[in-house]
């Protein structure tokens, strides 16, 4: 037992609703290592994490850590036992200061904080120490995403932390922000911390893990040594069988333009301008990728777009129409789909079922509506049909859409958009957060798409989808295109450059 | 020395000014705790009922001001505790749990009053706090009497806004107050108990806006009216939003609602003013809400206002 700094035995949690999230998990870190815990999303990962940190009580099961059992009732007993966490959504509140955030919960109600200087000094020291680059007395809501993490990771060390764990922390990061993270998290494995490391990305396992856990379905896969192992066979443990790593990508030629803006401009809901003054086009038969970490625009860009926000423009057609106003109904009829960014908040109606969201955008058309009576038989024959064609994977039509995993929900809505054969195929973040079958088979459908003569717009954060998919890349830094490159696989490196704003020759 | 007329109007006024504000400063420096921790209490005119009530008839049966402010403090603790069980463990909303207690606050106080005082037909006034003129300050010209001979329910503002903004800033209960109320799980992943803080929130609120209503019957008259706060709780949640949910702000808007009622007053006075009373009486109301709207700069409200936990 003493060569294991943490081991969680016989783990089980389940939620109301019959979720079984973990099942009879053991898991053991050494310490000093930096284990991975490898798996898709809804594997359990987070949950089992959560139960280390207090977040949950598990349904049975015990968790020795240092060689004593421990009884973990709140976060604070994980904190005081030297355990930190660094969530895959901070946990900071955005109007307190750094060192308020670093200090929050830390002292009895009735302390005057008196000594905030010797915090921030503190924190100062640190973040020399460990080459942070933290300013104590920035207000959080101030910081950069990159910044929030490494504050939230200096949190955990102040702490006195000698378990780190990471939720899928480079999802949020450059290329060149998670490779300086990944160096950082091995410099502090080297001074004797442990490190769990959430991913599902192998490339990272591969590179930064001493060890790895791969979850499925709530239940361990097995354990093994990082170096004895490869992506191949981490994949293939992850989905449970081979995993198609490449897509078939035919190459054509692309055809008139589709859809063309000039001087696009857009302001968020605070008012400040996020788009600005973008111009591109969009050919039939081909994929323009946008690049860019989140919240470069990508999101106001698309919901513009879409016509659902406000925003200005030089001009703006679509399939030779010049659009004027936020007219819906019209890009509608000129072929525009939309595949929203977040399929529970806007492509879908969580409480309703599933055949009622199949038709959310034509019950009021023939032959679903006759003379303002909806046709219910017809609408579930088409949403029978839909759900076999796509392979959906649900119970009962009628049952409410919120019951899905994720992947389906996705799946879904692809199927509606993609049913009205768009001529314009407006998609944002298409796989995010659903499994890898789900992720292959809606690639799949927009090269399909594609190849059936639409011109479509990827936007992305995930790198390897848009050298996956697209024809042309566009990266996108504070509102603005850095430039344009092909999808070269030798050209990611520079990719990444230029979503974190540095100006990049492009050759050609 | 003679002041001239409209010093002397300028004069009382203003002195009129800050008695009327007091009870929304009770009540709007407590919501301010409330709504920090992520709970709206639009309750507060029917907590402030019951405090004006229990603080009254507990210091006339008694004859003493001291019990009846300690009544409606209890008062205000058990309103405060019944909202926070519905509001914070119930999870209920909190829009309707507050509607609620306006309703309560209002029928509970009048039913009450009813049956126990009203049926000899007599006004049973007490002696309410007498002002403290303060020695030496309170004969300054023109500021004396505005500012240094009030009562000690009028002075308990300044203190309480002092340890208000020095509870919610300076301390590590304030920090937590306000990480509740603006991103609670965050405050839970740290160790911070949200719920026992909401309930603190509302605790404080509720005590506060229940020894606002107290001061309406123990320090701004002498009796117990039907009805007496007059819609004074829900210019307290105006207050909070135009005060930036700060206790320093709440003070400085809750004057101007002061300044208001305190024109209206004298302008009902005055023989030349030929506005029926009835207009004169909602001009405070009117002015500050008008104020507020145009004025309210674009402070936030606490990111998690009115959201359950979990």
């Amino acid at each position: 037992m003493e060569d294991y700094l943490v081991r969680m035995e016989n783990i089980c949690k389940s939620f109301p609703g019959g979720v079984q999230a973990n099942r009879n998990i053991t898991l053991e870190v050494r310490p000093g290592e930096i284990h991975c815990l490898l798996g898709e999303n809804g594997a359990g990962k987070t949950v089992l994490m959560s139960i280390l940190y207090g977040l949950y009580k598990p349904d049975s099961g015990t968790i020795y850590f240092k060689g004593k059992k421990l009884d973990i009732h709140s976060t604070k007993d994980a904190i005081e036992n030297r355990i930190g966490m660094v969530h895959q959504h901070f946990m900071l509140v955005p109007t307190l200061t750094v060192a308020e955030n670093v200090v929050l919960g830390q002292y009895q109600p009735w302390k005057v904080l008196n000594d905030m200087d010797k915090v921030h000094q503190r924190i100062r020291t640190m973040s020399d120490e460990f080459g942070l680059d933290v300013d104590p007395s920035k207000v959080v809501q101030d910081l950069s995403v990159g910044e929030q993490q490494r504050v939230e990771i200096l949190k955990a060390l102040y702490h006195g932390a000698d378990l780190l764990i990471l939720d899928e922390p480079t999802a949020v990061l450059t290329p060149q922000e998670s490779e300086h993270l990944l160096k950082f998290l091995r410099d502090l494995a080297n001074r004797g911390l442990t490190i769990i490391f959430i991913t599902h990305k192998l490339e990272e396992v591969m590179q930064v893990s001493d060890r790895v856990t791969v979850l499925r379905d709530g239940r361990v896969v097995g354990t093994v040594n990082t170096r004895d192992t490869n992506p191949r066979e981490l994949a293939r443990m992850m989905v449970g069988r081979e995993v198609l790593m490449e897509l078939k990508k035919a190459k054509t030629e692309p055809g008139k333009v589709i859809f063309s803006v000039r001087n696009l401009r857009v302001k968020d809901a605070r008012g400040l301008e996020v788009v600005r003054g973008v111009s591109f086009e969009v050919r039939e038969r081909e994929v323009l990728g946008i690049a860019g970490v989140s919240g470069n625009g990508q999101t106001e860009l698309a919901l513009a777009l879409a016509g659902l926000i406000e925003s200005d423009f030089d001009e703006m057609r679509l399939d030779g129409q010049l659009i004027t106003k936020r007219d819906l109904q019209r890009l509608n009829r000129l072929g525009m789909a939309h595949i929203p960014e977040d399929r529970q908040k806007m492509g879908l109606i969580l409480p309703f079922s599933v055949a009622e969201n199949f038709v959310l955008k034509t019950y009021r058309d023939e032959p679903f509506a006759r003379r303002g009576f909806l046709q219910f038989d017809t609408i579930r024959e088409y949403t029978r049909s839909q759900v076999s064609k796509f392979s959906i994977r649900v119970g009962d039509i009628e049952e409410e859409i919120a019951h899905l995993s994720g992947g389906n929900q996705q799946k879904v809505v692809v199927a509606r958009e993609l049913d009205r054969q768009p001529r314009f195929l407006l998609v944002n973040q298409p796989t995010r957060g659903i499994d890898i079958g789900a992720t292959e088979f809606v690639r799949q459908q927009i090269l399909v798409e594609r190849d059936a003569g639409a011109a479509i717009l990827l936007i992305s954060a995930d790198l390897e989808e848009i050298f996956a998919l697209s024809d042309r890349i566009l990266v996108m830094f504070e509102g603005r295109f850095m430039g344009e490159v092909p999808p070269d696989p030798a050209l990611v490196e520079q990719v990444g450059l230029m979503m974190a704003g540095k100006t990049v020759q492009t050759s050609g | 020395m003679e002041l001239m007329p409209a010093l002397l109007f300028l004069q009382s006024m203003l002195a009129a000014t800050w008695r009327m504000a007091t009870p929304i400063i009770y009540a709007a420096v407590g919501e301010v705790f409330t709504e920090r921790s992520g709970v709206l209490n639009i309750g507060l005119e029917g907590i402030m009922l019951i405090g004006a009530f229990a603080g009254y008839s507990v210091a006339y049966e008694t004859g003493s001001l001291v019990l009846g402010l300690l009544a409606a403090l209890l008062s205000g603790l058990l309103s405060g505790l019944i909202f926070a069980i519905f509001t914070v463990s119930v999870k209920a909303n909190q829009i309707v749990v507050g509607a609620a207690f306006n309703m309560i606050g209002m029928g509970l106080s009048a039913f009450l009053y009813r049956t126990i005082y009203s049926q000899s037909g007599k006004v049973l006034s007490l002696q309410p706090f007498r002002p403290l003129d303060l020695p030496v300050l309170s004969n300054i010209p023109f500021f004396g009497e505005v500012l240094f001979r009030h009562n000690i329910v009028v002075y308990g503002t300044l203190l309480l806004t002092l340890i208000a903004s020095f509870v919610l800033y300076r301390t590590a209960f304030g920090l937590s107050l306000r990480s509740v109320g603006e991103h609670p799980k965050a405050a839970d992943t740290t160790g911070i108990n949200v719920p026992a803080t909401r309930y603190v929130g509302v605790l404080i609120g509720t005590v506060l806006a229940a020894l606002g209503g107290a001061s309406l019957t123990l320090a701004y008259s002498d009796q117990f009216v039907e009805g007496i706060v007059t819609g004074r709780g829900f210019i307290a949640l105006a207050v909070v939003v135009f005060g930036s949910w700060s206790p320093w702000g709440a003070f400085g808007a809750s004057l101007l609602f002061g300044s208001f009622y305190a024109l209206q007053l004298r302008l009902q006075a005055m023989p030349e003013v030929v506005i029926p009373y009835q207009f004169l009486q909602a001009l405070p109301y009117l002015a500050t809400l008008l104020v507020l709207i145009s004025l309210t700069r674009r402070a936030r409200a606490p990111r998690a206002l009115g959201v359950p936990y979990p």
